[in-house]
């Protein structure tokens, strides 16, 4: 086990390259969905029980179906009065098990990246030949369905290993969804060198996180979207900043959460700096135009302060 | 390092669910419900009548509610049972006031311990449901065949002489179920049950035996989940659910019938700081007027088209 991931410099928020986002735009908006499946009773993995309760626990699976059988509809239809394509992060299972939720997303052009297979498979324990052949799995099974070629990772239910992000990058990924490190992308080291960056995600503003881990009310996890957008518009007039809200329809979807959502999207979506995009675009625009920077800066600092 | 090759098969892979329980279905791509009178919103309210034991067993997992503390936990049993005594009155009151129908979801054991309570529930002219032996009676595959079929006919046996129907309705404590549960409710003659909280209306549930009509009672929006997991104030309670049921109303105008399923539970929401917040989202339910259509479970399951074999609830 190593004490430090060893996959990013450091750069410090006041020296970063100047971010410009397309059409000078100060802030990148993107929302993912994490569209999934969590399965009824899978192989128990040694390092983490899927359930709390004995199997089949009917709460906790019921609670994750309800966002494929009413949320998502929900979800999507206040995506769209906004005009949000989402990124979506996906249990790739969902394209054989619920195919009809992929039709409509594609239909919206929305982006497809990997969160997996099931919710309910974790990385844990997997040797690296067992998790090289998952990633590559879902890769190719996003590429059949959708002809999306699959830029980002998300480890499924935030399991890693410590190959996780190189295998993701060997692979061909552009993107890693896995690290809270920064509010703007990083480059991110991986063992094959390759061009690789971090596109900022988010927990604390992740519905999931906000409402089972934190137990926010909805009201307030609307009051929260709006002050981290606010922050991230005022400091993104000297670098442009990234915002992510993350989402689960399971979570989101509910009767007593949307109106509060509804409003921070309304909030968000009247100011005029605000690029709507999505994890690819995003991680396509830093590598093009700021990576090169980045990692010359994180030279200069680390051999000035040597 | 690696795990077994079964950690990366996937047998159930396969379009629909993982499991025969019930159909792949997303609700907005069912035939629209109407409910009587064409109102956009259907309101359940459905109250938990409970006993949780002083000396809890917890086969498999510990309900929530049971005892947390070394025995004898005299604060929690206690509390609980304040639910029994002060709570579900001051909510009869509140229910009656606005002349709102209710469910009755009664342990069989409170019915033995109490059956001052149990017939004055019953008395309200309420559908009752079997809400398991007690609450430290929870359905799950740590518990044997011969042991759960005991608990639902025990159940059965202490709540059916208190009405002239049979009890049809089942809400399993902490909503568990075994993998054999719901052909254990069929043997047993229960119709519908209100475990599973995947879907905003009712729909059939297969068993090996006779199906079953599910109607989830919502987790996320009862009290005790709301207050007691999330620690949410009451005040955010009634708000959150005064939201829910203004999203759900206009839902429903637009998109076919909705419900609301308010599930509560005595010995929370039933404390003084509380009920006043119960009772001014039951005053906003009530202001919403025809648009809120306040029925029994059964009736619920019946509107949206269903018809129970034995339960009599028309055709």
């Amino acid at each position: 086990m190593k004490s430090d991931p060893g996959l990013y410099g450091y750069l410090p928020w006041d020296r970063r390259p100047q971010i410009r986002w397309p059409n000078g735009a100060r802030i990148a908006v993107w929302v993912a969905p994490n569209i999934e499946f969590y399965e009824l009773d899978p192989p128990v993995n040694p390092q983490r029980k899927p359930w709390p309760r004995p199997a089949p626990d009917v709460t906790a699976y019921a609670t994750r179906d309800y966002g494929n059988r009413v949320g998502h509809m929900r979800m999507m239809r206040v995506l769209d009065q906004f005009g949000i394509r989402g990124s979506v992060s996906l249990s790739t299972a969902m394209l054989t098990h619920h195919p009809e939720i992929i039709a409509l997303v594609l239909e919206r052009n929305w982006e497809l990246f990997s969160h997996g297979i099931y919710n309910t498979r974790y990385t844990y324990g997997l040797s690296e030949d067992q998790e090289r052949a998952m990633i590559i799995d879902a890769m190719q099974r996003i590429r059949e369905y959708s002809g999306q070629h699959c830029d980002g990772y998300l480890a499924p239910a935030l399991s890693h290993s410590e190959h996780t992000i190189d295998l993701f990058a060997e692979a061909g990924g552009t993107y890693t969804c896995d690290l809270f490190h920064d509010d703007q992308p990083t480059p991110v080291t991986t063992r094959s060198g390759k061009r690789f960056v971090s596109v900022p995600y988010s927990l604390e503003l992740n519905d999931t996180i906000v409402y089972v881990v934190n137990k926010i009310e909805p009201r307030r996890y609307g009051e929260m979207i709006g002050r981290a957008f606010d922050r991230l518009y005022a400091e993104g007039e000297r670098s442009g900043t990234v915002m992510c809200i993350p989402l689960h329809a399971y979570q989101v979807g509910h009767p007593h959460r949307l109106a509060a959502f509804q409003r921070a999207l309304d909030h968000i979506l009247s100011h005029d700096g605000v690029w709507l995009a999505t994890g690819r675009e995003i991680a396509r625009h830093y590598l093009e135009h700021y990576y090169d920077q980045a990692m010359a800066t994180m030279r200069e600092i680390e051999e000035s302060t040597a | 390092m690696s795990l077994d090759e079964k950690f990366l098969s996937y047998e159930k892979l396969r379009h629909g669910m993982d499991h025969e329980r019930y159909e792949w279905s997303m609700l907005e791509r069912r035939e629209p419900v109407t409910w009587p009178g064409n109102a956009p919103l259907a309101l359940w309210i459905n109250v938990c009548v409970e006993h949780f034991p002083l000396n809890p067993q917890s086969a498999g997992f510990k309900a929530p509610g049971n005892m947390t503390m070394p025995y004898p936990d005299l604060r929690h049993y206690t509390l609980r049972d304040y639910g029994n005594r002060v709570g579900i009155f001051r909510i009869l009151e509140a229910l009656d006031r606005h002349g709102f129908h209710a469910s009755f979801a009664i342990n069989g054991e409170v019915a033995e311990r109490y059956p001052y309570l149990a017939q004055r529930l019953a008395e309200v002219g309420a559908e009752l449901l079997a809400h398991g032996w007690n609450m430290d009676c929870a359905h799950s595959s740590a518990v044997d065949e011969q042991t759960e079929r005991q608990w639902i006919r025990q159940t059965l046996a202490a709540l059916e002489h208190l009405v002239d129907q049979p009890i049809r309705g089942w809400l399993g404590p902490a909503r568990s179920q075994s993998s054999r549960t719901p052909e254990l409710l069929d043997e047993a003659g229960i119709t519908w049950c209100a475990d599973w909280v995947n879907d905003d209306l009712p729909y059939r549930f297969r068993t090996d035996a006779g199906d079953l009509v599910n109607l989830p009672l919502s987790l996320e929006l009862e009290d005790r989940f709301i207050i007691n997991d999330n620690l949410h104030s009451e005040t955010e309670y009634a708000d959150q659910l005064i939201d829910a049921a203004d999203f759900l109303l206009a839902e429903g105008r637009e998109r076919g019938g909705r419900l609301l399923a308010l599930n509560l539970h005595p010995w929370v929401i039933g404390q003084p700081h509380r009920i006043g917040q119960l009772e001014r989202l039951f005053e906003h339910l009530y202001g919403l007027g025809d648009l809120v259509w306040s029925a029994a479970p059964s009736e619920i399951i019946a509107a949206a088209g269903f018809v129970l074999e034995g339960s009599g609830l028309g055709d």
